[in-house]
């Protein structure tokens, strides 16, 4: 073993874990800056349907968010870097998500949990926005109805992959959305020819 | 039997319908009857909602005195000392879509006649706030008419891109 | 007829009769000292104690709430609607994911109003799987009630405790229904699938695991005077009232007024079972609290005696018309197929009329009311959903009162938007 700058390992005495091999880190800032973000990621409460249930039971004891340092939700989005869309986004609730999502503070990701956030699911109808990404922008998307603690958990893990590589952030100068954040920038409107449409600011 | 409906006093009444005892009573008489029922210990209004038959495939079974409307109103009453169920059923024209608010008899019909406002376009007179309660206040149309759109957005399958 | 005090109009109603463009004036006017008493705050939808996405326009003098209005419709989902466009047989998909905590409610009210409607009976065991698998559900949804009530009220640990233990109940469902929730388990005609080898030991265990934890609540919650000083007394309402404003379930019942529809208009085999009906005396949070509670209690019961007399037999009516053939009999007759595939595509046709059928959920009465015109699909499908109706007390409960004993008022009552809102 030789420890850099010193020389040959027994040439000087072992010092244990005082040791210089166990109080260095060599790294770049980037790199330890995702991996504080990627530890600390504070999920917003924003639940909606059923898929917030398997989003508390996640929370709860027996699935254990806090092992990924995430139990602690916050209610308020200014303390959060992480939303959790956990439901299906009806008209009239489609402009709250997008001045929740304003509030947060960046960087912020987004997961969509649930078929009905992500593509409104078996709820193909007037009443419900037809995936959040119209919204806002997602960065993971959970398959399931619920989605169980499990998937939830997945979920997260894979964000939390993509936050450590950076990539996310990485792609988003590239596209330019980085401070926008406009989402697919589609506006919701009311549909079948009614003529009053609910436009969402972006 | 309910003393109420001994001599049917009001409106029609019918108990092959929906298997409950059911009044038809016209819309002067709906506020009336609502009254008498309550007075004979119907204390609890446990359900108001609407149907719209605009579609509705061939004659409905229905009284023959009964003036079918677009609209009827469906209400359910209870009464809890006998264990009974009573319907009230108002017909409710599309070219004038008001009924009678029950308010003053049951407030707990508020949120109930709000909601067959904003579903169906019903406005219940005398109703202290009569405002859509399930959609955005700025909404247009009432979607559970029967002219009224699921509102689809067709589903898309991306073809296949390369046959493999 | 203190009924009356719910009545009142205007101004001096408990109930905020605004819309927003007018709550937004109010309190804007600089120079007009009276109005600067009155602060209008609003809480929701994204709020974390209004379980959900409820959102309450308050009223406020200093702390104490004046006149409130529940603003609701966040979590419309058009299930009506819907309903008319899915066959019977998904009839129960769409229903299920309307009150998601207990959803096996609103599948059992669905199918029995579409069986009364086709006429059918169905076997003894299905009967007696739906009413265990009710009455375990209420079980879970109580204790998710207790859960999210602790939360509200500051008791965390109380919010571990409630989701640790309907984990268990959910283990249970995943194993007889394939799914945590929104089970689509009970169908026309029967329920999907029997139960497992070895429901009874699973069953026993469960018990065994909730009663004495049941106790561990007692010694943390009821007695504790701190949570006694944050309910008693807080959102009072009697009987009269409750009835004025058509609120059923245990909020109905904390008033001391017995009814449950289990024992006063029985369904199922309810009427075969040894239970009681839980009643407060008060009308206040801490008997909404202790009613549900025991409930729990009385819910054992009732698996305890299923677990006794559950009887043999079909889980599901064997009917080609109404029900899909079994599984091992696809396999071998073409009949079968065909019959499999056109009730998984076409569904069934359900005879001209319309009925409704109620059952007692966990939030009260929730009932089906389903017109058809002798189609494949619902005319109309209507959900008398139990959390629409009973929110419409909290003004009155609110009023008077202070912020704080809003939030254990509006958990008290146990809302679920999803039904809330359909
Ligand atoms: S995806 Fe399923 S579980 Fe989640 S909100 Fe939608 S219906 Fe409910």
């Amino acid at each position: 073993m030789r420890i850099p700058g010193v020389g040959k390992a027994g040439e000087i005495a072992e010092e244990g874990l005082a040791g210089l091999e166990h109080n260095f880190i060599t790294s770049n800032v980037e790199e330890l800056v995702n991996w504080a973000r990627m530890r600390s990621c504070w999920p917003a409460t924003f639940g909606l349907a059923c898929c917030a249930f398997e989003m508390m039971a996640a929370g709860a004891a027996h699935y254990d968010l806090a092992r990924y340092g995430m139990e602690v939700f916050r209610a308020s989005p200014r303390q959060a870097d992480l939303m959790i869309v956990a439901g299906r986004v009806s008209q009239k609730m489609a402009p709250v998500l997008r001045q929740v999502y304003d509030q947060m503070m960046e960087p912020k990701w987004v997961i969509s949990m649930g078929v009905c956030a992500s593509s409104g699911g078996m709820f193909n109808n007037y009443a419900i926005v037809q995936g959040i990404d119209q919204v806002v922008p997602v960065d993971v998307y959970a398959p399931g109805c619920p989605p169980g603690p499990e998937t939830l958990m997945h979920a997260i893990l894979t964000l939390h992959e993509k936050i450590k590589t950076g990539e996310l952030l990485k792609r988003r100068q590239v596209s330019g959305s980085g401070e926008t954040a406009s989402g697919a920038g589609i506006m919701v409107q009311q549909r079948d020819g009614q003529t009053a449409g609910l436009t969402i600011r972006s | 039997m309910p003393e109420l409906l001994e001599g049917v006093r009001y409106g029609v009444l019918a108990s092959e319908v929906s298997s409950q005892v059911v009044l038809f009573v016209t819309a002067e008489e709906y506020f009336e009857a609502a009254t008498a029922a309550r007075n004979d210990g119907f204390d609890c209004l446990i359900d108001l909602t609407a149907v719209d038959y605009l579609s509705y495939p061939g004659a409905r079974a229905r009284p023959a005195s009964v003036d079918c409307q677009r609209f009827e109103v469906v209400v359910q009453l209870i009464n809890h000392r006998t264990r009974e169920r009573l319907g009230l059923r108002v017909q409710v024209p599309a070219d004038e879509p008001v009924a009678p608010s029950l308010f003053d008899l049951w407030p707990g019909s508020e949120n109930l006649e709000r909601e067959v406002f904003d579903m169906f376009g019903i406005e219940f007179a005398g109703h202290p706030d009569m405002s859509r309660v399930l959609m955005p206040e700025d909404w247009v149309g009432h979607p559970l008419r029967k002219d009224y759109s699921v509102g689809e957005i067709p589903v898309q399958f991306s073809p296949q891109s390369e046959p493999r | 007829m203190s009924a009356e005090r719910v009545m009142r109009r205007g101004g001096d109603s408990a109930v905020l009769r605004l819309s927003e463009a007018e709550a937004n004036r109010i309190g804007a006017d600089a120079a007009d000292p009276d109005d600067d008493e009155r602060v209008m705050l609003n809480m929701g939808p994204a709020h974390p104690s209004t379980h959900g996405v409820l959102r309450l326009m308050l009223e406020l003098e200093g702390e104490t709430v004046l006149r409130s209005k529940p603003v609701v419709g966040y979590l419309h989902t058009g299930m009506e609607k819907q309903g008319e466009n899915l066959t019977y047989l998904q009839g129960c998909t769409n229903v299920t994911r309307m009150d998601y905590a207990s959803p096996l409610f609103s599948e059992l009210a669905f199918s029995l109003t579409t069986e009364k409607l086709l006429g059918v009976e169905v076997p003894e065991r299905a009967t007696w799987i739906r009413m265990l698998m009710c009455e375990l559900n209420r079980i879970s949804s109580h204790l998710l009630f207790l859960a999210t009530n602790g939360i509200d009220l500051g008791a965390v640990s109380m919010m571990i405790y409630g989701w640790r233990e309907r984990e268990e109940v959910l283990r249970f469902f995943e194993k007889v229904t394939g799914l945590r929730m929104n089970h689509n388990y009970i169908r026309v005609g029967g329920v999907a699938a029997d139960l497992p080898d070895g429901w009874r030991d699973d069953l026993r265990e469960l018990l065994d695991l909730i009663g004495p934890r049941l106790d561990e609540y007692d010694v943390l919650m009821t007695g504790q005077p701190i949570w006694r000083e944050r309910l008693q007394g807080v959102g009072a309402i009697n009987a009269d009232e409750a009835l004025a404003l058509s609120a059923t379930g245990p909020l109905l019942r904390s008033t001391g007024y017995a009814w449950d529809l289990r024992r006063d208009d029985p369904y199922l085999a309810y009427d075969e079972v040894d239970f009681d009906v839980i009643v407060g005396t008060y009308g206040d949070c801490y008997d909404r609290y202790a009613i549900r509670l025991n409930e729990i209690r009385e819910s054992m019961k009732i698996v305890e005696q299923v677990i006794e007399k559950m009887p043999g037999g079909d889980y599901r009516l064997q009917d080609k018309k109404i029900t899909p053939p079994p599984r091992a009999r696809i396999d071998e007759s073409m009949e079968a197929l065909i019959h499999h595939f056109k009730i998984f595509t076409e569904g069934f046709k359900v005879p001209r009329g319309e009925a409704y059928c109620a059952v007692e959920s966990p939030r009260g009465e929730l009932g089906v009311y389903i017109v058809s015109d002798g189609t494949g699909t619902p005319y109309r499908m209507r959900v008398r959903p139990p959390s629409f109706i009973n929110i419409q007390t909290l003004p009155h409960l609110m009023s008077g009162g202070l912020i704080a004993d809003g939030v254990a008022i509006i958990s008290s009552v146990d809302p679920v938007l999803g039904e809330v809102d359909r």
